[in-house]
């Protein structure tokens, strides 16, 4: 369904290796494989979801689109212009239609700064009105993020996790952004908190028309908010659906046993819960052939061998596994 | 500066530290002598009055005389300007050229970080006193060449001090959050990195002080500081030291003064560090 329309940002085999130790005469060169070719494409005014357990590589993959991280490999479209290799002048346009909303409220904003002047700074820095023009529309970012006016005048430490992550939010959407990559926005917020904010930031993409990559380690904040869902695995997408089609036919082992980890509300309904063996293995050293074969439950010889392909199991479902 | 709540805080903070207030105190009582030295001087600090040479502290000399019969206490009052200036002049130097290596080298990192920091390790492996003689006998008495030499020699803790505290900072969102919205370099370094490297840089410039007061002492001492003709505190220790038992106030307030200036500058600086300290921000 969404053949028809352009995809907003196309990422294609992207890559990010780190090289842990060059390496020498008696020493293997050791790398880690943050991201280890992920390809996706997000659509004007959807909400793509990326879900993974942490160190699977979805931060970095996220931030790799603003270039904040350097991909090692792959391509990025931004509505069809390649921003890989871009310019740091180029990269200036481009990021005034992608922007980030960062994980932690407390460390993302500059205690040093005031809250007029964080929500402003986009302004000052792309050049955009001034005077009384930028104080007008700091204050209108700041009051439909909901917060007052008179905030602008204080400093971050004031306020709460809730409200800071609020902050956040004003200052990524000031340049009035197509794309807004959020990096687990909630997981820092008290849980009573997390629904408001969530809310919030589905009303603005309503009112505004914004597209999302919503980042986060629970499939559950995910459902909330996304339209499809990607699945990460040490560094690779190994399922990605309509958020429907995800939850209700789940065709990867991993994201079955995801699934079975989100608790149900209702102590009646029994359900088999799939406990994964192991830990994640390191992305130093992935296991050969299909990544999850040493604890995937399904595992056959095959598994061990060669990588699955990714491919469409219809409807825009897609997998990467031997068993589908 | 902007005086705001967290200013306040930190000045009401500050000062509820005695040994603190005690420091500040010294400091003020220094600056005094520096500003108002031609008010408060009872004599002309060069004048000398031969016949009375090495009198002991009287109604007249409140201090005393040292050798030549010049006035201990108005040599004191005008040895705090070469002290004072020095002082300045040398953490304003050191601070200048620290904080824009620190800073390069803590932003940038990588090949820039390890040359910038092995430099900093070079000037730091010579005693300070040493190399700081080395350069004197070089270049020669004189208030310039002591800067020069305590420059030279000095910059090196600010510049490690802010390399460090840039590279913690250089990790934190913000400064993604900075790029993210298209941010140069210079923004970044000025807006985001400078104001919240303020407090340890503050700190460092007021412990600096006692450093080059002590260390020009030390130089003018041994006769390769300040010229024999100006009233420095380590000139007056070194025309006076052979009489140590039969004028012991011609060495003693002097001594006094030096060790006075220092310890004000200390005490503030460490009431400083501790009120600016972000963990005692509740």
């Amino acid at each position: 369904m969404n053949g028809q329309r352009r995809p907003l940002l196309e990422v294609r085999n992207l890559e990010k290796h780190y090289v842990l130790n060059e390496g020498g005469l008696f020493r293997k060169k050791t790398v880690l494989r943050a991201v280890d070719g992920i390809s996706f494409s997000v659509f004007p005014g959807e909400t793509l979801g990326l879900v993974g357990e942490s160190g699977c590589g979805k931060t970095t993959a996220g931030k790799c689109i603003l270039r904040l991280i350097e991909p090692t490999a792959g391509s990025m479209e931004m509505e069809g212009e390649d921003i890989t290799r871009a310019s740091f002048a180029r990269m200036r346009e481009v990021r005034k239609k992608i922007q980030f909303i960062f994980q932690d409220p407390y460390s993302s904003l500059n205690p040093r700064m005031t809250v007029g002047q964080i929500v402003g700074e986009p302004f000052a820095i792309h050049g955009i009105c001034s005077g009384v023009e930028r104080r007008k529309r700091i204050e209108r970012l700041v009051d439909r993020v909901g917060l007052s006016a008179e905030s602008c005048g204080r400093y971050p430490h004031e306020f709460s996790g809730g409200q800071r992550q609020r902050i956040g939010i004003a200052r990524a959407l000031a340049l009035n952004p197509k794309l807004v990559v959020c990096d687990e926005p909630v997981s820092a917020l008290d849980v009573s908190i997390q629904s408001q904010v969530l809310n919030l930031m589905m009303e603005l993409q309503r009112e505004l028309g914004m597209a999302y990559l919503f980042i986060s380690h629970g499939l559950a904040a995910v459902k909330h908010i996304s339209k499809r869902v990607g699945v990460m695995y040490l560094g690779k997408i190994v399922e990605l659906a309509e958020t429907e089609a995800l939850f209700s036919s789940p065709l990867h082992p991993y994201t079955e046993a995801l699934l079975s980890a989100i608790p149900v509300p209702d102590p009646e309904i029994a359900r088999e819960r799939i406990i994964l063996e192991g830990d994640v293995p390191s992305p130093v050293h992935p296991p050969s052939g299909c990544r999850f074969h040493n604890r995937c439950r399904y595992a056959m010889p095959v598994c061990r061998e060669t990588e699955p392909e990714w491919k469409d199991a219809g409807g825009g479902h897609f997998v990467a596994c031997h068993l589908r | 500066m902007i005086i705001d709540d967290n200013t306040k805080r930190t000045m009401r903070r500050l000062f509820r530290n005695p040994l603190t207030l005690i420091g500040f105190i010294l400091i003020l009582a220094n600056l005094g002598m520096v500003l108002f030295a031609p008010l408060i001087a009872p004599y002309n600090p060069e004048e000398m009055h031969l016949p009375d040479r090495h009198t002991a502290p009287c109604a007249k000399y409140l201090l005393g005389t040292d050798f030549y019969g010049r006035d201990i206490l108005s040599r004191i009052i005008y040895g705090s300007r070469i002290s004072f200036t020095l002082g300045l002049s040398v953490v304003a130097g050191g601070l200048l050229f620290g904080t824009t290596l620190g800073l390069s080298a803590g932003y940038f990192g990588g090949r820039t970080d390890s040359f910038l920091m092995r430099l900093t390790d070079v000037f730091l492996a010579f005693p300070q006193l040493v190399f700081a003689m080395a350069i004197m006998s070089v270049r020669g008495q004189g208030f310039g060449n002591v800067v020069f030499a305590l420059t030279v020699t000095g910059w090196t803790a600010f510049a490690r001090l802010v390399r460090a505290e840039a590279l913690s900072l250089r990790g934190r969102e913000f400064v993604q959050a900075a790029q993210s919205l298209g941010a140069g370099t210079p923004r970044i370094l000025f807006r985001h990195l400078l104001p919240n490297l303020m407090a340890p840089i503050i700190v460092q410039a007021t412990m600096g002080m006692a450093t080059p007061i002590l260390t020009e002492a030390a130089l003018t001492f041994l006769g390769i500081g300040m010229p024999p003709n100006i009233p420095s505190w380590g000139g007056m220790l070194s025309v006076d030291r052979d009489f140590m038992e039969t004028a012991w106030w011609s060495i003693t307030f002097p001594g006094l003064a030096i060790a006075m200036t220092v310890l004000g500058f200390n005490l503030f600086g460490d009431g400083l560090r501790d009120a600016l300290d972000p963990k005692l921000k509740s």
